[in-house]
C-alpha cells in the first residue's frame, strides 16, 4: 500500500504533480495472443510493465509419471502431444534418444528420411510462428500466405503415415512406412517453388514500417543473459550465439550436406524473425540435397529386441515372429542400464529427454528438457520495463507452445 | 576438453565430495554430497578450462530404496568447449533440500520450482520456491515414486470449491 500512496502523487520536473498508481492486471490463461494457456500477472505502471508474472500448468498432463509406466514403444505417441505444432521433431527427438540408450546403429536411408522430414517440421513450423506473429502485430495478408505452404507440408506428412498434426512416422529404430518415389519428387518440387515463397513473405513485411517499429530494438536479451538463462534455438542464435545441436550433435545427415547457422546479433525481436527466415532457407536447402542424394535400402535397424521385424521375414521366420508376437504384447523386455541425456535441435530449440534406466523395458525416469518452458520462465526478463503492447510482440517471438511447456 | 579430465580437476579440488564417477555412452555422471553443490558449480562456471555456462537441465529423481533416497542431476554444458558433465547431487528422505543454484545460473529457477513442485525437493535461497505446475493448493508430490498414477482417491476439487465460493450463484440461483 504504501508504495501506491508514493505512486500517487508523482512530482515531475517542471513542479506539476499527476497521480498515477500502479495496476495489476490478469492476462490469459484465455487469451487469443498467449498462444495457448499462459497466464500472466503484470504489474503495470502507466503503458509500462513493472513486473511480469507467468503461470504455467494449465496443459500438464504428466507425461513425465505417464512415461514411467509405459514401455518405450508406447511412450512414442505421448511425444506428439507435447509440441504438436511440429510433432515430427518431437518424435525424431525422443527415437533418437532411445536408440542411443539401446545403441542401436540406423540404415542411411532412415537417416536421410529423417533429417527430410526433420527440416519440413521445421519449415511449417516457423511457417505457423510466422503467420500467428505477423497476425499479433497486425498483418493479416502474411497469415493467410503461411498456411498455404503449411498446408502443402501437412500434405506430405499425411501421404506418409495419414496424420497431419500427431505423425508417430518414426518408430524406435526406424520409420513406420517407406516413401516412394513420387512423394520424394513432390517433396523437390516443394524445394524448388518454396524460396519464390519465402521472398513473398519478406517483401509484405520487410519494408512494412510498422512491423519495423514493433520489432527491431524491442524485447531485446544480450548473449550472456540468453546463455545464463538457459535459452536455445532461434531465440539464443538470434542473440549472436551461434549454438545448434545439429553441428556439433551426431544425428542425421546434417554432416553431409551444407548448410549454414543462422545468426543474428542485437537479440531483438528482429533478429528473431530474422534468424527464422534464414532458416527458411537453409532448412529448404537441407531437403533439397537430402532428397538429391538419398539411397536405396532398408528402413529399420537390424535389432530384433527392440524394433519390429519386416513384415515379409514374420511370416517366413520363425525367430522373427517370436519377437514380433513378444515387442506387440510385452514390448522390450529388457534395456541396457544407465543415465543418459540425449538433445535434438527442434524448430523451437534445444529439445532434450533424460532417460534414467533400471535395465527394464519402461524408463526408471523420463525427463523431458522442454525449450518452451525455459523460454517462459525467462518471459520476465525480457518483458520487464517495456510496454505492455510489445508484450504480444515478445511471447509470439520467443515462439513458444504450452503444451511442451507444461508436459 | 574431456569430461574425465574435468573430473580430475575436480577431484583436485573437491575430492572429499565427490562419491562416485560413472561413465555410460561417452557420458560422465558425478555423484555428490549436496552440502558444496553451490561451490562445485560455481567452480566449474567459473574456471576458464570448463567454463559450463549453459545449464541446459536440472531435474529429480526418486529411488525410494537407496540410502539417498533423492537425486538432483545438473546438466551442464559449455559453449565455448563443447562438453558436457553432469553432476547428481545425493539428498536423503529426511532432510530433502539443497542449496538453490540460481545465483550461477538464472535458468535454474523455473527447474528447480519444477523438482520442488514433483518430488518436494526443497531449494534453500530460491527467490521463488512455489508450486510451478501443479495447483497451489495441490497436496503431494506427483512423481515421487509412492504416489499412485491416477492421482490420490478423492477427486481435486479446487473448481468446485471456487465455484461454491462464488456467492452469486446462490443469488441468481445458477445450476452448478
Amino acid at each position: 500500500m504504501e508504495n501506491i500512496e508514493d505512486k500517487a502523487n508523482t512530482e515531475l520536473e517542471n513542479g506539476a504533480r499527476v497521480s498515477s498508481r500502479e495496476m495489476t492486471i490478469n492476462m490469459g490463461p484465455q487469451h487469443p495472443a498467449t498462444h495457448g494457456v499462459l497466464r500472466l500477472v503484470l504489474d503495470l505502471d502507466g503503458e509500462n510493465i513493472v513486473k511480469c508474472t507467468p503461470y504455467v500448468g494449465y496443459l500438464h498432463r504428466g507425461v513425465e509419471k505417464l512415461a514411467e509406466h509405459r514401455n518405450y514403444m508406447q511412450i512414442l505417441p505421448l511425444t506428439d502431444r507435447l509440441d504438436y505444432i511440429s510433432s515430427m521433431s518431437n518424435n525424431l527427438g525422443y527415437c533418437y534418444a532411445v536408440e542411443k540408450l539401446f545403441d542401436i546403429e540406423l540404415p542411411e536411408r532412415t537417416e536421410y528420411i529423417r533429417t527430410i522430414v526433420g527440416e519440413l517440421s521445421r519449415i511449417a513450423n516457423h511457417l505457423l510462428w510466422l503467420a500467428t506473429h505477423a497476425l499479433d502485430i497486425g498483418a493479416m495478408t502474411v497469415f493467410l500466405y503461411c498456411f498455404r505452404e503449411r498446408e502443402q507440408i501437412l500434405d506430405f506428412f499425411e501421404r506418409i503415415c495419414g496424420a497431419r498434426l500427431t505423425v508417430t512416422y518414426p518408430r524406435v529404430g526406424g520409420l513406420k512406412n517407406d516413401v516412394d518415389k513420387e512423394w520424394l519428387d513432390d517433396v523437390y518440387a516443394f524445394t524448388e517453388e518454396f524460396p519464390k515463397r519465402v521472398e513473398d513473405y519478406e517483401t509484405l513485411i520487410n519494408k512494412n514500417r510498422i512491423w519495423l517499429r514493433r520489432t527491431k530494438g524491442v524485447g531485446v536479451i544480450s548473449a550472456e543473459e540468453a546463455i545464463n538463462w538457459g535459452l536455445s534455438g532461434p531465440v539464443l542464435r538470434g542473440s549472436g550465439v551461434p549454438y545448434d545441436i545439429r553441428k556439433i550433435s551426431s544425428y542425421g545427415v546434417y554432416d553431409k550436406v551444407k548448410w549454414e547457422v543462422c545468426v543474428g546479433k542485437n537479440g531483438d525481436i528482429y533478429d528473431r524473425y530474422r534468424v527464422r527466415m534464414d532458416e527458411f532457407i537453409q532448412s529448404n536447402s537441407i531437403v533439397r540435397q537430402c532428397v538429391e542424394q538419398i539411397p536405396e535400402g532398408p528402413i529399420m535397424a537390424d535389432a530384433p529386441k527392440f524394433t519390429l521385424p519386416a513384415k515379409d521375414k514374420v511370416l517366413t521366420d520363425m525367430e522373427h515372429l517370436i519377437h514380433h508376437f513378444v515387442l506387440i504384447t510385452k514390448g522390450p523386455q529388457t534395456a541396457p542400464e544407465g543415465e543418459l541425456y540425449m538433445a535434438t535441435e527442434v524448430p523451437k530449440g534445444e529439445m532434450g529427454f533424460f532417460f534414467v534406466s533400471d535395465g527394464t523395458g519402461k524408463p526408471y525416469r523420463m525427463r523431458v528438457r522442454s525449450p518452451s518452458f525455459v523460454h517462459v520462465s525467462a518471459l520476465p526478463k525480457i518483458t520487464e520495463g517495456e510496454f505492455v503492447a510489445d508484450l504480444i510482440s515478445n511471447i509470439g517471438s520467443i515462439d513458444i507452445v504450452l503444451g511442451e511447456c507444461d508436459r | 576438453m574431456e569430461p574425465l579430465e574435468i573430473v580430475e580437476k575436480l577431484k583436485g579440488k573437491f575430492l572429499n565430495e565427490i562419491v562416485d564417477v560413472t561413465q555410460f555412452r561417452d557420458q560422465v555422471f558425478v555423484s555428490l554430497k549436496k552440502e558444496k553443490i553451490v561451490e562445485i558449480c560455481r567452480y566449474l562456471h567459473d574456471d576458464p578450462d570448463i567454463y559450463m555456462e549453459y545449464l541446459a537441465d536440472l531435474c529429480g529423481v526418486d529411488y525410494p530404496e537407496k540410502r539417498y533416497r533423492f537425486e538432483v542431476v545438473y546438466n551442464l554444458y559449455s559453449l565455448r568447449h563443447n562438453h558436457r558433465l553432469m553432476l547428481k547431487a545425493q539428498l536423503s528422505e529426511d532432510d530433502p533440500n539443497i542449496d538453490s543454484v540460481v545465483e550461477i545460473w538464472n535458468g535454474a529457477n523455473w527447474h528447480e520450482r519444477e523438482a520442488c513442485d514433483m518430488y518436494g525437493i526443497l531449494f534453500n535461497n530460491h527467490p521463488d520456491l512455489r508450486r510451478i505446475l501443479m495447483p497451489e493448493d495441490w497436496e503431494g508430490y506427483p512423481l515421487r515414486k509412492d504416489y499412485p498414477l491416477k492421482g490420490p482417491e478423492e477427486e481435486y476439487k479446487g473448481f468446485e470449491e471456487l465455484k461454491d465460493l462464488h456467492s452469486h450463484d446462490k443469488e441468481w440461483n445458477i445450476q452448478s
